[in-house]
């Protein structure tokens, strides 16, 4: 399987990720689109990883390069757990003060 | 054709698919279930790259608890109904225009590109195998990333209470 197919399906999720965060208007779809973008990032990391093994086991049958590069996906997802968390305690906050989550009331910064 | 290649394009377009209905429905309860398809595929993704580990992880943390999370704050919110007010059609076009344009340059930089060689896998992805490297050269980030998660709970945690004058209010009321 060639990498690139894995790099244009990367690049497929993270662009249409990046689409969503720019039309849509809901806060809770954009954090959505956020975490499929960082989905699509994770899938290309777990991809280079294989090939990195794959190169490498061709010089040494017994090398376990690539292994990093699963634990940084893994840590990758803790801390988004983290960050969902975080993040959905905020936007229940703003619901809670603006009784909506649309974000085009969120302007107060520009004013 | 062999049996990981079709499997490899039936979870792609399953995944695109799912990642474009994500944000062309309406709803955000049906966003918040395609997202599960696309974390799905996702994972099968990860086993069709010898990942199993990350596959589980990826279908316990986020088809299962971050999902969870997200439709539990939907329904709190009482958001079934389709309450997005109409966005002007230019603001949509520009943004579909950005983000093609942003694939396409990426697509064309990254097009060529070589093979995953074969071989025989030392099993990187086995849960033994990532189990032994966390612990042993990554166990300082493990520990830190739990203080992390203490942190980001108490934070949730002080940011979903209810303020002061919230709560005397609501109290004066029963």
């Amino acid at each position: 399987m060639p990498i690139n197919y894995y790099i244009f399906l990367s690049v497929c999720l993270f662009c249409i990720g990046i689409i969503g965060v720019l039309t849509r208007r809901n806060a809770i779809v954009i954090f959505m689109c956020i975490e499929l973008m960082l989905n699509a990032v994770n899938l290309l990391l777990v991809a280079f990883s294989r090939m990195h093994h794959a190169a490498a086991q061709a010089l040494d049958s017994s090398s376990l390069a690539g292994t990093e590069a699963q634990i940084f996906v893994f840590f990758i997802m803790v801390v988004a757990a983290a960050e969902v968390t975080v993040g959905l305690a905020i936007i229940v906050m703003l619901y809670r003060n603006i009784h909506s989550v649309d974000i085009n009331f969120l302007n107060r910064l520009k004013h | 054709m062999p049996i990981t290649e079709i499997l490899f394009w039936a979870l792609s377009a399953a995944a695109i698919l799912a990642a474009l209905l994500v944000i062309f429905s309406k709803n955000p309860v049906h966003s918040v279930l395609w997202l599960i398809v696309v974390f799905f595929a996702i994972s099968g993704h990860y086993v069709l790259l010898n990942a199993q580990f990350l596959a589980i992880v990826n279908m316990i943390v986020y088809a299962g608890a971050i999902m969870v999370l997200f439709l539990f704050v939907i329904m709190l919110m009482n958001m079934n109904a389709e309450q997005e007010p109409n966005k002007s059609k230019w603001m949509k076009l520009a943004g579909i225009i950005s983000g093609g344009s942003l694939m396409l340059i990426l697509v064309a930089s990254l097009k060529n590109s070589t093979a995953i060689a074969g071989g025989q896998d030392a099993g990187i992805g086995l849960i033994q195998q990532l189990g032994r490297t966390l612990f042993s050269d990554y166990v300082v980030p493990f520990e830190i990333s739990s203080i992390l998660f203490l942190s980001a709970m108490v934070g949730a945690i002080i940011l979903g209470k209810k303020e002061k004058n919230m709560n005397e209010t609501n109290f004066s009321k029963f």
